[in-house]
């Protein structure tokens, strides 16, 4: 199958920290890919190089064959890339209607500068309906229609996790980077978290990367798992394979006693 | 709906305005008319303000506009209002295109003390410069509209009328544009740069035009303001001009297009009450007012006269 | 400190002024002119101190929990009052304070007569800045206060008494600028307006040296300096815009300043 992203070679170093050394990953169109590897392994890293607001001080990402290096994140989510971040990156003082309504917005802007001056009413491109309603569907696939009205700084932790996560769908990626998307979501809800989110994107055909913690979760969901330590990947394969590799076991996952 | 009742108010005053206008006396109608000047360079304002971005020195762009009206007159003679404050608005539009490649990266003191100093520049290059009357400054023509020179008693209220007209207009522009998308944009940028950069949009290019806009309406004051006062001098680029903006826009509030105007015509009786008092110390008055009305009254006078609660 | 503080420049007028008032006083009253240094430097912390104080316990303290825009805004807005202040305290009519200026006479370089008390203005500058410098890296309140200025909350949890620390900082940065205005007050005529052209100036010389570094202050300071005196001895019409063109071209090329410091990660 064709790579959708191609990252080759990668370093990045801050000072005496090496976040990424050599890291190389051929992501495939269509594919879910889980990241695991302990904190400061260089998962976010990897995402923030991918997205932009890094730049790596050796190698390349391609994306469809472009590369996308040097571009801002802002550019890289025109081409359609988005991410979610590990600390949901919401507009606090905006209602959770109008965090995504921003979004909309955007897109509209994207799809031609008389779009940034449009009307309310005018039909959202990729979606076809004024920009509230999309705006509603969107917040109802993630449960978050009844708090339309509430500002966006009240939501508890799970809410704010989802919201960010549907701020990134806004504009319909092809590829869609989620930074620990259950991260500080109770155990119960985890699986039902995921298996939303993970709807949500292939309905509209995306590759997903996902970083998570939850082995479990990575067991359920990814078809092929990347093990990062000390700024390298050092397991590529399934995610029982990759559970089982010994390294991984080492320096991620732990021996089970 | 909201915005249609906004439209609604801003026609009826205008109509009020040309209407009764006639009746007011000439000192009334000249408060009016510099209301109204002020009124949209705080409009300027609080547009950027609903970024986050405080502006120190809107008066660059309002003594622009002044400056622009002026010459216009004394090297060209010509004293069309209406042309005057479109050649004003241009100019300051034109200065702010220049001047955004730099001031737009910037946020909070920097932004705020990059603009203060630019109007200070300004100040000082129109202080030396000879040609415009340095520190005097010099008179401008009375006003003519469309080529028709009003007599005497109907200078005042043909201002008044162009100057409402041009307010209207400017104030039906700003309600619409806070409905698209750009306009919804400010708050955004206020709240959380990054998501809006990971959102797809520039942060810097939609302050870039933001302030743009700003000082498009300072400069259309600003040359409002100099035609009705009948002169210009270098103070009006000084830092205490850009504090009566200020001053004004903590007045109004970020609520309506309309709140600017009140809080100019509020501040014109604060500012003549402070004069009155103690002409030596009224600019320590006003900090005074100000600071109080940032503590006590942050969203503006505006809030007052809400009804009903916006926001659970 | 992460507040916006325009009144800043106020403190650099109050400074002077009560250098140049105080000193003036001093003198007449027969004391040695040697003894005039004391005093400007005395004048300054005197009057400023009180100032600071009731400032940032008066007003500041009850709004840092606010929005930054609100706490520039206050600082402006006491910015307009002290500039009143100064008037009524000392009227719009200049001072003068030659004495301190005059007395240490001057020393020839390459033919011209080069004033000794600027080397004093100079030294006292590296000493002021090397102190502070060591202050804040090379002492535990200095660093303390960095942590502080870094993180209130967890330097509030971590048992710091941290409103303590702000009133310091206040103090500290706001005593600084008064001692700036007090040194200078010699070699100018003190008037009203002091505080906005020092704003102006100095805003020039944080953006080019960098946020927050003080060794970029301390280089900003200089490029200023020089780009100003050059200016004024070839072009003086332009003098304030060559400096904010130089300002200009700095940001082009490193939009963070010369010297920026590292940025704490966001995500």
């Amino acid at each position: 199958m064709p790579a959708v992203l191609d990252a080759q070679g990668l370093c990045k170093t801050f000072g005496a920290v090496t976040a990424a050394a050599e890291v190389s990953a051929a992501i495939e169109k269509d594919s879910v890919v889980g990241l695991i590897g302990t904190n400061g392994a260089g998962k976010t890293t990897f995402i923030n190089m991918i997205t932009g607001y890094l730049k790596p001080d050796r190698g390349a990402i391609h994306y469809e064959g472009r590369d996308i290096t040097r571009l801002p994140p802002r550019e890289i989510t025109r081409l359609g890339i988005c991410r979610s971040f590990q600390i949901p990156q919401l507009y606090g003082s905006l209602t959770v209607l109008d965090n995504v309504m921003v979004g909309i917005g955007i897109v509209l802007r994207n799809a031609g500068l008389a779009g940034y001056l449009s009307r309310d009413d005018v039909p959202v491109p990729g979606f076809g309906r004024p920009a509230r309603e999309v705006a509603e569907q969107l917040l109802g696939r993630f449960g978050l229609l009844e708090d339309r009205g509430r500002n966006a700084q009240v939501l508890p932790g799970g809410a704010r996790k989802l919201l960010d996560i549907a701020l990134t769908m806004v504009a319909k990626p092809r590829v869609l980077l989620l930074d620990e998307p259950t991260s500080g979501v109770s155990s119960g809800e985890k699986f039902g978290i995921m298996q939303m989110v993970l709807d949500a994107a292939r309905a509209e055909g995306a590759t997903v990367l996902f970083v998570e913690h939850d082995m479990e979760v990575v067991s359920r969901f990814a078809q092929r798992v990347l093990a990062f330590y000390d700024g390298r990947i050092i397991a590529d394969a399934a995610p029982k394979a990759a559970l089982d590799d010994p390294q991984v076991k080492r320096y991620v996952v732990g021996h089970r006693a | 709906m909201r915005h249609d009742r906004t439209t609604t108010v801003i026609i009826a005053a205008f109509v009020l305005l040309v209407v009764a206008g006639k009746w007011l006396p000439q000192w009334a109608m000249f408060i009016m008319t510099i209301a109204l000047a002020r009124g949209l360079v705080v409009l300027g304002l609080l547009l950027l303000l609903r970024a986050g971005l405080v502006s120190f020195g809107q008066a660059l762009f309002y003594c622009i506009g002044a400056y622009a009206a002026g010459a216009l007159g004394r090297f060209f003679g010509i004293s069309d209002i209406f042309i005057e404050m479109l050649v004003g608005g241009v100019l300051a539009a034109a200065t702010a295109f220049v001047l955004g490649f730099l001031l737009a990266r910037y946020r909070g003191i920097f932004f705020g003390l990059l603009s203060l100093a630019l109007s200070m520049i300004l100040y000082g290059l129109l202080v030396k410069t000879e040609a415009l009357g340095s520190t005097d400054g010099f008179n401008i023509l009375p006003s003519t509209l469309f080529g028709w020179k009003p007599g005497a008693d109907w200078v005042r209220y043909a201002v008044l009328v162009s100057a409402g007209a041009v307010v209207a207009f400017a104030c039906m522009l700003v309600h619409r544009y806070l409905q698209t998308p750009l306009g919804r944009l400010a708050p955004a940028i206020k709240d959380n740069e990054i998501r809006v950069e990971y959102m797809g949009a520039s942060a810097r290019h939609a302050v870039h035009v933001m302030y743009v806009i700003a000082a498009a309406l300072a400069g259309i004051g600003g040359a409002l303001a100099a035609t009705t006062v009948g002169h210009i001098d270098p103070e009006m680029a000084y830092w205490t001009s850009s504090g009566e903006f200020i001053f004004i826009a903590i007045l109004a509030g970020t609520g309506n297009v309309l709140a600017p105007f009140v809080g100019a015509l509020i501040y014109g009786a604060i500012h003549t009450m402070a004069y009155d008092l103690s002409p030596n110390t009224w600019q320590m008055s006003l900090g005074v007012a100000l600071l109080v009305l940032i503590v006590f009254l942050p969203e503006g006078v505006w809030s007052l006269g809400k009804l009903r609660a916006r926001r659970t | 400190m992460k507040i916006v503080n325009v009144t800043h420049g106020s403190f650099y007028a109050i400074g002077a002024y009560a250098a140049a008032s105080l000193t003036a006083a001093w003198l007449a009253q027969g004391y040695p002119p040697i003894s005039s240094y004391a005093v400007l430097v005395g004048a300054a912390i005197l009057v400023a101190a009180p100032f600071a104080i009731a400032i940032e316990r008066g007003i500041l303290r009850f709004l840092y929990a606010r929005d930054e825009v609100v706490i520039l805004l206050v600082t402006y807005a006491l910015f307009l009052i002290l500039e009143d202040v100064v008037k009524l305290i000392w009227g719009v009519n200049p001072y003068y304070i030659a004495q301190p200026y005059a007395l240490l006479g001057s020393f020839q370089v390459a033919g011209m007569a080069y004033p000794t008390y600027n080397l004093v203005l100079v030294a006292a500058a590296v000493l002021f800045g090397g102190g502070l410098a060591w202050f804040l890296h090379g002492t535990r309140a200095g660093k303390l206060l960095l942590a502080v200025i870094h993180d209130p909350e967890i330097s509030r949890a971590m048992g710091v008494n941290v409103n303590r620390f702000y009133l310091a900082t206040f103090l500290l940065g706001s005593v600084l600028a008064a001692l700036a205005g007090a040194f200078t007050a010699p070699t100018v005529s003190v008037v009203p307006g002091l505080g906005v052209e020092v704003i102006v100036l100095s805003f020039a010389v944080v953006v080019i040296g960098g946020l927050g570094s003080l060794p970029g202050a301390a280089l900003g300071a200089v490029i200023v300096g020089v780009v100003r005196s050059l200016s004024v001895h070839y072009l003086p019409q332009v003098e304030l815009f060559v400096i904010y063109f130089v300002m200009a071209v700095v940001l082009a090329l490193r939009p963070r300043g010369l010297f920026s410091l590292a940025e704490p990660r966001k995500i």
